[in-house]
């Protein structure tokens, strides 16, 4: 999901180093459901998994504002103009709230921002690819909200208490730009031909990247038993995939635009899908999608022009502090 | 060069007239201004709360999770503390 490039390093000189009782009694702890709070002990690799899963959920968020804060000044409605606003100022909201969440476990914000500029942190593929149509916006809000929804409802159970607790504020919120997603398609698949075209258009475009939010199949995903065993994971990427397409297939049929797979058929309970590109999956993840480099290159410039912000805020606040204490 | 740090406050919000504030979240601010601005923005934006308190998180000391057993362990062989140890015959009613 916004996680999907947790690389997984060998963790076993660690754990012959953690005492077998604390490691005992903390998986009973996971398996009797206690929530882990952040000055608990915990395993070294549990704490650095989650500062992974964590820090590329924030940085997913942040980044995330970029493909929509595209189409903010050319909103077609001032409706439609304030919705977005405050969606996009939502997914600033959320990637702060996971910021705090991953600080809990002993890094500062400022490390894991550096990260994410120095090219050392991923964020999900997703928001790779371009939004070139007002559509975009609808199909954003619908299916990588969706599929985010999706991936964040479990994690609002995830034995970690500072992460749980962050995703229950962002599920709250993400309904909405879920539901105003949905909105906008369903504008557009009513609208004339034109409109209708590009409805169709934007969900061609954004059906598969949506899809491959849910990471690798399981049969390749590495890192998914330690998280699975952890409780941070509830789920495998598969499960919620196939969650994604069952409760997505209806809604594309409701707005009368076709899903871009052929082989999409209804089986065992279950809509099937046809194969996924994963070599496209690996190439976004790698740094080579459409949008990489200007995604990167904005925050950058982003972070540079704040620059002279955060030094005035901070030489005012030591000012202030040296006059109260003179 | 290393962005530098900033300091993090913790917010606590009133929801509702009658409650008490509580535990929202924190975030990072230069000065308490900024805090109070940051914390309205980050934490109610729909309509969440009447009152915010920023507190420097590093003003909080907390108790060691290690000493939970000291801590908290002895309240609960005191079950006399609880009105439901004491009886009270049935004709008397609630009490």
């Amino acid at each position: 999901m916004y996680t999907q490039a947790l690389n997984q390093r060998s963790d076993g000189e660690e754990r012959s180093l953690e005492d077998a009782d604390d490691l005992a009694r903390f998986q009973a702890r996971i398996d009797a459901e206690e929530r882990i709070e952040a000055n608990d002990w915990m395993p070294a690799a549990y704490r650095r998994t989650l500062i992974r899963q964590i820090s590329q959920h924030a940085h997913s968020e942040i980044v995330g504002m970029l493909p929509e804060g595209n189409w903010i000044t050319r909103a077609p409605s001032l409706r439609r103009k304030a919705a977005l606003l405050a969606k996009v100022q939502d997914e600033c909201g959320h990637g702060l709230y996971l910021y705090a969440a991953a600080e809990t476990l002993g890094t500062s914000r400022e490390e894991l921002v550096d990260q994410l500029l120095a090219g050392r942190a991923k964020y999900s593929s997703i928001f790779n690819y371009p939004t070139l149509t007002w559509a975009d916006m609808g199909t954003i809000g619908w299916l990588v909200d969706g599929a985010a929804i999706m991936n964040q409802i479990p994690l609002c159970r995830c034995s970690f208490g500072p992460y749980a607790r962050a995703m229950v504020r962002v599920c709250k919120e993400e309904s909405f730009h879920q539901r105003q997603g949905y909105e906008i398609m369903l504008t557009l698949a009513r609208g004339n031909e034109a409109q209708k075209a590009m409805a169709q258009d934007a969900l061609d475009r954004w059906w598969w990247p949506c899809l491959m939010m849910f990471g690798p199949p399981d049969t390749v995903s590495q890192h998914s038993d330690a998280s699975m065993k952890w409780k941070i994971k509830r789920f495998s990427n598969d499960e919620l995939r196939q969650k994604f397409i069952d409760a997505t297939v209806p809604q594309a049929q409701y707005l009368g635009l076709t899903l871009p797979d052929p082989e999409l058929r209804f089986e065992d309970g279950h809509w099937q899908h046809g194969p996924i590109d994963w070599d496209e999956f690996t190439r976004v993840i790698a740094g080579n999608g459409a949008c990489n480099r200007d995604r990167m290159t904005a925050r950058r410039r982003a972070h540079a022009e704040g620059e002279w912000v955060r030094e005035a805020a901070s030489a005012f606040a030591a000012k202030r502090a040296q006059r109260a204490a003179a | 060069m290393p962005t530098p740090n900033t300091p993090i406050w913790e917010v606590f919000i009133r929801s509702r007239n009658g409650l008490s504030h509580r535990h929202a979240g924190s975030l990072h601010a230069a000065d308490a201004t900024l805090a109070l601005q940051a914390a309205r923005d980050l934490y109610t934006r729909r309509g969440e709360g009447l009152s915010l308190w920023v507190v420097p998180s590093s003003a909080i000391i907390a108790s060691d999770p290690q000493d939970k057993g000291m801590m908290f362990e002895p309240t609960a062989s005191k079950i006399y503390r609880h009105p439901t140890f004491y009886e009270v015959p049935e004709e008397v009613g609630h009490m």
